[in-house]
């Protein structure tokens, strides 16, 4: 993302953390009269816990009403499609189907139900075997029943926050990357954020939405203490040209610690299993470890026996921030003033982040800080037009325009050059940044074919040194040397 | 040959369409040129060549110019070829979309530099090549951090771009690129460590283990597996262990510090293209179920080369290619074989293409042990009864086989409607 050098940056309201909660709070809240400045300690946005997650946007029938999770869960559910026509990024209402292998787990259907409808979740049905395989032939033959949720959808979480995070910044909002907060003091009525770099930015109000790292922000602040958890959740994802891909999200009856593995058809057409859920200490820690890959395939095929290992393109993990109750922590801190905490935000995060963002919004307000909107405020963003998704026709008008789209530098994602191009421009210059923009990288070859086309684009567009070429952020260097 | 389509989109009509201009594209548009057919020959990249440009080795050509050749020579003399013929060449040209069911066959291209193109044709030759298997593919766990690569990505990035992707290397897989670019490698001032391979033999050429790994004293750790990649931004050591019965034993386990892995631990078929276009696969060789003219179960549509099944050398993929060419322009005369009858992989082979016989037009067969052996025998049966047998004075999984069958081999074979040839080796 392009990013501020922050060297002398006062703003009224600082947010620590550019992942999902941080961004739709960010979006929110640029639609009022206030300068605000988005904080990232990653060289791009939404690379921590935003950045590998199942994308599910869910269907509102998991958690109990008591719980503010559930609250916003259902909220933000709601909030989706609005979003979808003014960020113009991928999503699918695929609807989502929990198949129980047995009576027992049928009786838990039961009660998912009844929560569901007592949730207010839309359409959701109890569904017999029969119309079980109706919706989804490709499920395990010892199906029983389970229940359906048709409101509930998957995107690509990252695509998502790089969507909210442009329209946050074309209503002014700053962004400002690498930026690690590591000390703040208070500064009359505002706070002094220092970075680990020595860069300094000030706010009157602070929303700490640094994901895994919300506790060690919090003591920073010297606000509460409280800790987060790292909950790893393993994945592999699996070839489009997949024979495992069902019509909607498949869970099985979940456990007390997890929604359980599932087989999740991706919005842009791949497919992913898992999670598994293992809390760690190591906050840093996305390895990936064998005996939990064999767990997912044996798990993915309880739910889909064509489940094949053939099929996986790559694996990789992600990390949950979980509070102890399992909650969602969102509150006026009570110690440090004008400090607002956003943690613990793991799953339904993603789904209920729209409404965080209103819901911050609200607890911003109540601060003191005085909301006036802004007149010119502009939800919308330039929709980017991407040679995958058009026919042969519509691409023909697109290259006589600009030729670069006619150049396909990522076969098996199909990404043109132009759309390269773009995402660099937009300030997205490691390979990680670019192919979690575009999806150049994103394939069955996994990089193979088009990375060193895109190091050279990455070299002529912004005049870098190869040396200076990352994957992703300081260390991750991708060449060592020239002949 | 140019024409206007509809809505403006450029349209153009051959004979024939090749996909792909590497060793087999060549190969075949050059020999449907010979036979005075139109071709079009559509390539993604903006050379000629495939991959031949990037293997600076020698090692190529004994058999198509009874000389030793380096890869951009060997495509130099093809590409030297192609361009005196009367080929279409479009290079920076992708094909995203082929339609192929009807008997007229419809691409889409799409490139910078023409447009998007709609190219209309009677056949089509596959020959897109293969791409390699990564590090998904075989499931190796641990960290994701920068300094893995596909060897072919390594050695692209080496002998093309002129980068050096790291100075401590360890590679995974003794198939031939990672041999190669354990030899490159060194000779660029980085220190290979190792080289690590699955199997109990190694999966590369002979030749390459002497030449790449022997004569720079690089270990060669056979039925040994990288169990785990570690460091946060950059590559830092992998575990290395060795398997018992075909597990990992983590006890034995060892590290090796690095800054770079590559990987070379084989090679896939493209045909995401053809299998869009409806048509089927051996799950053999991930390549087309070709009949013995080299066609596809599509009406029209051949493959050749490393799309159709991956090859070791290049002169053999020009020599298979040069056959399809042929085979396709016969096509679009009407010939067709009178009779076809269907061959078998037998006991401890892997695989043998094409999947069909003509009996009155005897070819050569390529085909794959599944066991190392030396004075091994191949035997060739029709239905159950022995019918040809050939002395092979070694197999291994790792070296393609072929054998040629002539007419008198055929003359006096009794062959009914639904014979079946199986080929074995013993």
């Amino acid at each position: 993302m392009a990013s501020t050098d922050a060297a002398a940056v006062r703003a009224d309201v600082a947010i620590i953390g550019a992942g999902l909660s941080g961004s739709c709070i960010a979006r929110q809240l640029s639609a009022y009269e206030l300068d605000i400045v988005l904080l990232d300690k990653e060289c791009d946005v939404s690379m921590g816990v935003s950045r590998a997650n199942s994308g599910i946007v869910h269907g509102g029938f998991h958690h109990n009403l008591k719980y503010l999770k559930s609250r916003l869960e259902i909220r933000g559910n709601l909030m989706y499609d609005r979003l979808q026509r003014e960020l113009d990024f991928p999503f699918k209402r695929c609807g989502i189907l929990v198949a129980a292998l047995n009576d027992e787990e049928m009786k838990y259907i039961d009660h998912l139900y009844t929560q569901g409808v007592e949730n207010g979740a839309i359409g959701i049905e109890m569904c017999s075997r029969e119309r079980m395989f109706e919706l989804e032939p490709k499920l395990n033959p010892d199906c029983v029943g389970g229940l359906h949720a048709p409101g509930g959808g998957v995107l690509e979480p990252y695509r998502f926050v790089f969507s909210v995070v442009e329209s946050a910044q074309k209503n002014g909002v700053e962004v400002v990357t690498n930026f690690e907060v590591v000390h703040a003091e208070r500064a009359g009525e505002r706070y002094r954020i220092h970075a680990a770099d020595g860069r300094q930015v000030e706010a009157r109000y602070v929303v700490n939405a640094a994901g895994l790292f919300a506790d060690r922000v919090s003591e920073i602040f010297g606000a509460e203490e409280f800790q987060i958890i790292p909950r790893k959740g393993e994945y592999f994802l699996l070839d489009r040209a997949t024979e495992a891909a069902p019509q909607r999200v498949l869970f099985p009856v979940p456990t007390k610690v997890s929604k359980g593995m599932l087989v999740i058809p991706t919005v842009e057409g791949t497919v992913l299993i898992g999670p598994t859920a293992q809390e760690i200490e190591d906050k840093e820690d996305v390895s990936t470890n064998a005996d939990q890959l064999n767990l997912i395939l044996d798990q993915a095929r309880k739910m889909v026996p064509k489940v094949s290992q053939t099929d996986v393109i790559t694996a990789f993990s992600g990390l949950r921030p979980a509070l102890a109750d399992g909650d969602f922590y969102i509150d006026i801190s009570a110690k440090a003033p004008n400090f607002i905490q956003v943690a613990g935000i793991q799953s339904p995060g993603l789904t209920a982040a729209p409404a965080i963002g209103e819901y911050v919004k609200d607890l911003v307000k109540k601060a003191g800080c005085s909301l006036v909107e802004k007149a010119d405020w502009d939800p919308y963003v330039s929709k980017l037009p991407r040679i995958r998704d058009l026919g042969p026709y519509e691409a023909d008008n697109l290259v006589n325009a600009n030729p670069a789209y006619g150049n396909v530098v990522c076969r098996c994602e199909e990404i043109s050059e132009a759309e390269i191009v773009e995402a660099i421009r937009r300030g997205h210059t490691t390979l990680d940044g670019i192919k979690y923009f575009t999806r150049a990288g994103m394939g069955r070859c996994q990089g193979g074919f088009c990375s060193y086309k895109i190091i050279k684009l990455l070299i002529r567009e912004t005049g870098m040194s190869y040396k200076d070429i990352q994957k992703c952020g300081a260390g991750s260097e991708l060449l060592r040397d020239a002949l | 040959m140019h024409c206007e389509g509809r809505e403006g989109m450029k349209e153009l009509q051959y004979d024939v369409l090749v996909i792909g201009a590497g060793a087999a594209g060549l190969a075949a548009a050059l020999e449907v040129s010979r036979n005075n057919a139109s071709c079009a020959l559509v390539e993604r990249e903006s050379h000629l060549g495939g991959i031949l440009i990037q293997c600076i080795h020698n090692g190529f050509g004994l058999e198509e110019y009874k000389e030793e050749l380096t890869g951009p020579e060997f495509a130099e003399r093809q590409v030297q070829a192609v361009r005196a013929a009367d080929v279409d060449i479009f290079t920076d040209t992708t094909v995203t979309q082929l339609n192929a069911e009807n008997d007229r066959k419809e691409a889409y291209c799409y490139s910078a530099v023409y447009g998007v193109l709609r190219i209309s044709v009677r056949a089509v030759i596959l020959a897109m090549g293969c791409r390699e298997r990564n590090r998904g593919n075989i499931r190796t766990p641990g960290t994701r951090p920068a300094g893995v690569y596909t060897a072919g990505l390594a050695q692209r990035l080496v002998n093309i771009e002129g980068y050096i992707p790291g100075q401590d290397v360890v590679i995974v897989g003794s198939g031939d690129i990672g041999l190669i670019m354990a030899r490159r490698m060194t000779w660029v001032g980085a220190k290979v460590h190792a080289v690590i391979e699955i199997q109990p033999y190694p999966s590369g050429l002979t030749r390459n283990i002497v030449q790449c790994l022997n004569d720079f004293d690089i270990p060669l750790y056979l039925s040994h597996v990288v169990s785990r990649i570690e460091g946060k931004q950059r590559v830092e050591k992998v575990q290395v262990s060795p398997l018992t019965n075909g597990i990992p034993d983590e006890e034995n386990s060892f590290e090796i510090p690095c800054d770079t892995l590559l990987l070379s631990v084989g090679l896939i078929p493209e045909n995401e293209l053809s299998k869009e276009a409806g048509m089927e696969i051996n799950p053999q060789t991930n390549g087309a179920l070709v009949d013995a003219t080299m066609m596809t179960s599509i009406d029209g549509v051949f493959s050749c080369g490393n799309v159709l099944h991956v090859h070791d050398l290049a002169d053999w993929v020009a020599e298979e290619a040069r056959r399809a060419g042929a085979y396709a322009v016969r096509y679009l005369r009407n010939e067709r074989p009178k009779r076809q009858i269907r061959i078998k992989a037998g006991a401890n082979v892997r695989y043998i293409n094409p999947a069909m016989f003509d009996p009155d037009n005897p070819d050569k067969l390529y085909f794959r042990s599944l066991i190392v052996k030396n004075q091994a025998k191949l035997q060739i049966k029709l239905d159950h009864k022995p019918v040809k047998e050939v002395r092979l004075s070694h197999v291994q999984p790792s070296e393609m086989l072929h054998v040629k069958l002539k007419p008198k081999d055929v003359a006096g074979w009794n062959i009914m409607k639904d014979s079946v040839l199986e080929v074995s080796i013993e």
